[in-house]
């Protein structure tokens, strides 16, 4: 215990090494063309000026769901014994849940280690590509016709996704 | 009363709880930032020229460049509907729109972290079958509509 303790806490963690070896892409960019890594920041600072706010809101989120959300009720309503239910939430929460993919991963991930399956959590994200306020938009662009068929297809497909996941990753939803 | 002192004492340790999670992910947050901020240099407007006007090859083209973007998914319509003025098949548009939002491979760090690298893996590479298989059940729906 006193030996993993002592491993974990010298060693740097996957996450800052990720962010580490983004920096050094950064420099190794900076050295070839300072321009292009100073626009890079630049796009940088804009996305993380829309996303504290954002960050905010999924703060209060997940503390609200680690108050009133205990394993029981998620495994009750996204784990093994949910059932059809199970699904019906999946394709719900997935066409009304917005926001960027990297702010969504951590509320699943927390729903996961309450004990929700994966192929809900699959489903979940697959229907992020239909969304109601954005219907408009993609009417505009494509028409009514294609987006009444493009989004019959996408939760018709995000069910069969959702199996086939699980199938290959297997269910290992279980309580934290 | 009893419901006061059941939140009091739940509040605590879902705080902690909440804060440390952050912590863990902050790091990969803004590593997933920094690198989109790169990638937005060398992706942005240059979509066109990805496409080679063969109708079988396209579609392929379009999931992969789909694949590598990112953003909300209306970025996503936005540029289909330039490509499609631009000449690019509806079927070669409709599986860069499906791969844009379902298939991610800049997230996958921050996805495998959360999520565990298998499910990540494999939702990824089923996602991007599903992206054709999508694309090309609703362009032949809509040519049997009449």
């Amino acid at each position: 215990m006193t030996a993993r303790r002592h491993r974990s806490s010298g060693k740097i963690g996957g996450r800052v090494k990720f962010l580490l070896f983004v920096l050094g892409l950064y420099g190794v960019t900076a050295l070839f063309d300072p321009a292009l890594a100073m626009a890079a920041l630049g796009y940088f600072a804009v996305m993380l000026v829309k996303v504290v706010p954002v960050l905010a809101l999924v703060f209060v989120v997940l503390l609200l769901t680690n108050i009133f959300l205990n394993p029981e009720k998620i495994r009750r309503h996204l784990g093994r014994e949910s059932g059809l239910k199970g699904w019906l939430y999946a394709v719900a929460a997935g066409l009304f849940i917005s926001g960027p993919p990297y702010l969504l991963f951590p509320m699943l991930g927390e729903l996961k280690r309450h004990g929700a399956r994966n192929g809900l959590l699959a489903a979940i994200l697959y229907n992020r590509n239909v969304k109601i306020h954005f219907l408009p938009a993609i009417v505009y662009y494509f028409g009514l016709r294609y987006t009444v068929v493009l989004s019959f297809y996408i939760i018709l497909f995000s069910l069969i996704n959702g199996k086939l996941v699980e199938l290959l990753v297997g269910d290992d939803s279980r309580p934290a | 009363m009893n419901n006061r002192e059941t939140f009091r004492a739940r509040t605590g340790p879902a705080f902690r709880r909440t804060v440390g999670l952050f912590r863990t992910v902050l790091p990969m947050l803004a590593g997933i930032l920094l690198l989109i901020g790169l990638l937005h240099q060398f992706l942005s407007d240059s979509y066109p020229k990805w496409f080679s006007g063969n109708y079988l090859l396209d579609p392929l083209i379009g999931a992969v460049a789909g694949s590598v973007s990112f953003g909300i998914p209306i970025t996503s319509y936005v540029a289909g509907g330039e490509l499609l003025q631009a000449g690019v098949s509806l079927l070669a548009v409709t599986a860069f729109v499906m791969a844009w939002t379902t298939v991610g491979l800049v997230m996958i760090p921050i996805e495998a972290s959360e999520l565990g690298l298998r499910f990540t893996v494999i939702r990824n590479l089923v996602n991007f079958v599903f992206s054709l298989l999508v694309a090309i059940a609703t362009v032949l729906t809509l040519g049997f509509l009449p």
